[in-house]
């Protein structure tokens, strides 16, 4: 059942990410450049995202536990570190020059390229390399 | 504006805050691609691997379902029936952009989905931090990129 949900889950993920235009990577960096020929299109994937996630975790997290596990594990950290900032940094630069964020990337995986797989593998040996020299993810 | 483009990004991202509604309410789990992923590749936690391998295959499948129904639905910029957008860049680009991608989100804890609509759907101070920072700083090189170095 636990797999069934994460699949379910996943699904809805890449649906919205490919209806609302985030597998384009083009549409991204167009976003993103906001001096050039600005396209709004991912201001509205972001905030409907967001405002359905605001209203629905309240509902959801009045549970006492979700319906097919012990417990919510939600982060409980609230400091700013040098960590958080230098890592958001580094994936801002890596975002402005592809115009893949993880999900779009692995979900963009039907349209595999040259490119695409190099993302991908590359942002796997990132992932390896934070976490080897950085001990926890 | 591309009213149908916005239109089409708005539901993209209902969808998208329902996939994190679901996930929490079934798994009590953030849907952060970044973190989901990583732990399935790179740690395989025993009794939580399956559901995030299945993640990622729903993850992989929902653009795979919209190109076999013709790819109407699809939002790629001034192609209408494309799902999946070609990638900016060669394969040099991409090992630099992905390798930054890895490692920042590795230890920023997170990306667009963790950060940006969780962590923001939560009022979490580090997300709201994290997301104005990428945010930014993605601007900034698309901005260098584009119309410094004209590339």
């Amino acid at each position: 059942m636990k797999t069934l949900m994460g699949y379910l889950a996943g699904l809805l993920f890449g649906l919205g990410l490919a209806i609302g235009g985030m597998t384009d990577p083009t549409r991204v960096l167009n976003f993103l450049d906001i001096f050039g020929d600005w396209d709004p299109t991912l201001m509205f994937v972001l905030g409907g995202a967001v405002v359905t996630t605001f209203i629905g975790y309240r509902l959801v997290l009045r549970r006492s536990q979700p319906l097919f596990a012990q417990a919510f594990q939600l982060p409980t950290r609230r400091d700013l570190d040098a960590r958080l900032i230098g890592g958001a940094a580094l994936f801002g630069v890596g975002w402005g020059l592809s115009g893949y964020c993880p999900g779009p990337a692995f979900a963009s995986f039907a349209g595999l390229t040259a490119p695409l797989i190099a993302m991908l593998l590359a942002m796997i040996g990132g992932w390896w390399l934070a976490k080897r020299f950085s001990g926890s993810h | 504006m591309d009213i149908g483009a916005s239109l089409s990004g708005l539901l993209g991202g209902i969808l998208i805050g329902l996939s994190a509604v679901w996930l929490m309410g079934s798994l009590g789990r953030i849907s952060g691609v970044s973190g989901i992923l990583s732990g399935l590749l790179l740690e395989r936690p025993r009794g939580d691997s399956a559901w995030r391998l299945a993640f990622l295959l729903g993850l992989v499948s929902g653009p795979m379902v919209l190109i076999l129904l013709g790819g109407e639905l699809g939002n790629v910029a001034d192609a209408p029936d494309e799902v999946i957008g070609a990638p900016a860049g060669g394969v040099g680009l991409m090992v630099i952009a992905g390798l930054l991608v890895g490692v920042g989100t590795g230890i920023g804890s997170g990306c667009t989905s963790g950060h940006g609509v969780c962590g923001l759907a939560r009022l979490s101070p580090r997300s709201l931090v994290a997301t104005l920072t990428f945010l930014g700083v993605a601007m900034a090189t698309v901005f260098i990129m584009r119309h410094l170095l004209g590339g």
